[in-house]
């Protein structure tokens, strides 16, 4: 137990401290590794607390390519840390209100008797993580009780993705593209062309 | 007092210890095993000095590296530098611990073996990009932007095959991904997931004919260009290690692990880790093998391959998989 402590604290400690380092770094591009290193113990955390799937899944997708696209755009642009620093002050109020929101419904969460949730006494949600494997789990729960809202998801994922498309794709005239099909389809009788030269004078 | 904790610790060391050294030393082997077989392939002697028919040359090569002088450039961003390196070597190790090597010789039995190595095989951009930003250098970024897009692209139709095969297991632990297996490798069932799983890891490993990142004849060295000495061995060894990862991958996947091909008297007494070993070393010998075999992709065909054959081909095998095994009931529970 003393090694499960010490290893949450760990955990728990060094994603903290590089969420405070994602927004105090000076250049972007430490702030995104940093961004980085605090997922990657979140996902330490998921798994001390047996929930293997979810851990797994947070570093294949926020860190293995949501991650990998946030470092790509942040290190192609070139920022101008002055001028993000200017609007400090003026977006100060507003930073201050969503924390205070947030550490007010986080209190509010840890304060109410949670015996008494919406599951009406049901024992809470906590996995029993030796009998049943969490993927396992959670697929049953997403595909029978949480279906259509997944599908809905699903749906609305596909629709930013079509809309970014659509918004970035433009069709500048005069780009060469290759076109592989037409490519193998050449044959003597297309490519070649027999033409009979007069002398003198050339074609 | 805590006596348990101290000798679970060195258990959990000398384990690692086994795994790891064993890894280093054929990646040296790998190394002089690919010069010699690009050697033969081009009618060539080889590396045949150092020890007999040249076999002690790779730890030759890493002793001269090793000690020749480290240079960190004056312009790049010195930690992000040193830690680059470090990262990709870490993690090409990471992989290991879930490995099954025979029935019970695993470091680490987790439920989510597949996605664990999944995860660490998506990680392994980190170092690549981290090198080429922090060395604050033409060649060296493009290699990172390549290697970035390149690395995620595949990830997708890999992704798909992993779907496809555990659909056919039901369970995401990697001996229950052998065991499966017993009846029939997955290579013949699923024969067209095996090749793109195969090309796709030639692809994640930066591997030619995918080595884009490190494309000499365009980018220098590409990524580590401004590496020198052990920093350079630290990128060498992870490359290396992260391909030998990708075989076992590859034959946990689809060759049926420690399993012999046929469950007969002469074949089913040879110990597991040996036929494991001896399927490992076949996939390297074709990565070495197509290395030496096919030029280069240019980079839009690369995507092309990626985005517009794998990945439609890959969601389809995966829908067609699953609608045969609903229409059969041949799920597993």
């Amino acid at each position: 137990m003393v090694l499960y402590s010490l290893t949450f604290y760990l955990f728990s400690s060094v994603a903290v401290l590089s969420a405070l380092m994602v927004i105090s770094a000076k250049n972007p591009v430490h702030s995104v590794l940093f961004l980085i290193l605090s997922f990657v113990n979140a996902s330490g955390l998921f798994v001390l607390l047996g929930a293997e799937f979810l851990a797994m899944i947070l570093v294949v997708v926020y860190v293995g390519a949501v991650a990998v696209l946030f470092l790509f755009v942040v290190m192609m642009l070139d920022i101008n840390f002055v001028k993000l620093r200017e609007g400090f002050l003026q977006y100060l109020p507003f930073g201050a209100l969503l924390g205070i929101v947030l550490v007010i419904e986080l209190g509010i969460l840890f304060l109410t008797d949670r015996s008494s949730n919406i599951y009406n006494n049901q024992t809470p949600l906590q996995p029993i993580v030796s009998e049943v494997e969490n993927t396992k789990m959670i697929g049953q729960i997403l595909y029978t009780e949480y279906f259509y809202l997944f599908q809905i998801c699903g749906i609305i994922l596909l629709v930013a993705m079509i809309g970014s498309i659509t918004l970035t794709l433009r069709d500048k005239g005069g780009v060469k593209r290759q076109n592989i099909d037409s490519q193998n389809t050449v044959d003597a009788s297309t490519a070649i062309e027999k033409k009979k030269v007069k002398i003198g004078e050339g074609i | 007092m805590n006596y348990d904790i101290l000798i679970t610790g060195l258990i959990i060391v000398a384990q690692i210890l086994a795994v790891v050294v064993p890894v280093l030393i054929s990646v040296a082997f790998l190394v002089y095993a690919e010069r010699k077989v690009l050697a033969l392939i081009q009618l060539r002697r080889g590396p045949n000095i150092v020890g007999p028919f040249g076999i002690l040359q790779s730890f030759a090569d890493a002793l001269k590296l090793i000690t020749k002088e480290n240079i960190i450039p004056s312009g790049s961003n010195k930690i992000v530098f040193i830690l680059a390196p470090i990262i990709t070597m870490v993690l090409s190790l990471a992989g290991w611990a879930v490995i099954p090597f025979a029935p019970g010789w695993v470091v680490s039995d987790i439920n989510v073996g597949i996605m664990y190595l999944f995860a660490v095989s998506s990680l392994g951009v980190y170092g690549i990009i981290m090198a080429g930003w922090a060395s604050n250098s033409q060649y060296p970024f493009l290699g990172a932007l390549r290697s970035a897009a390149q690395m995620v692209s595949y990830e997708v139709s890999i992704g798909f095959v992993i779907i496809t095969v555990l659909l056919c297991v039901g369970s995401l632990n990697l001996s229950k991904i052998v065991l499966a297996q017993q009846t029939v490798w997955f290579a013949i069932p699923l024969l067209p997931m095996f090749v793109i799983f195969f090309i796709s890891a030639l692809a994640e490993t930066n591997r030619l004919p995918f080595d884009l990142p490190e494309d000499e004849s365009t980018l220098v060295a590409g990524f580590f260009t401004e590496y020198s000495s052990a920093s350079f061995v630290l990128f060498f060894l992870g490359e290396y290690a992260s391909m030998i990862l990708m075989s076992s991958m590859t034959v946990i996947l689809f060759l049926g692990g420690w399993l012999p091909p046929f469950d007969v008297f002469p074949l089913n007494i040879v110990p597991g880790v040996i036929w494991f070993t001896v399927k490992v070393i076949f996939i390297l010998f074709l990565f070495i093998w197509v290395r030496g075999t096919f030029p280069r992709y240019r980079y839009d065909q690369l995507m092309r391959l990626g985005w517009k054959v794998f990945l439609p081909f890959s969601l389809f095998w995966v829908v067609a998989t699953s609608g045969f095994l609903v229409y059969f009931e041949m799920l597993p529970n």
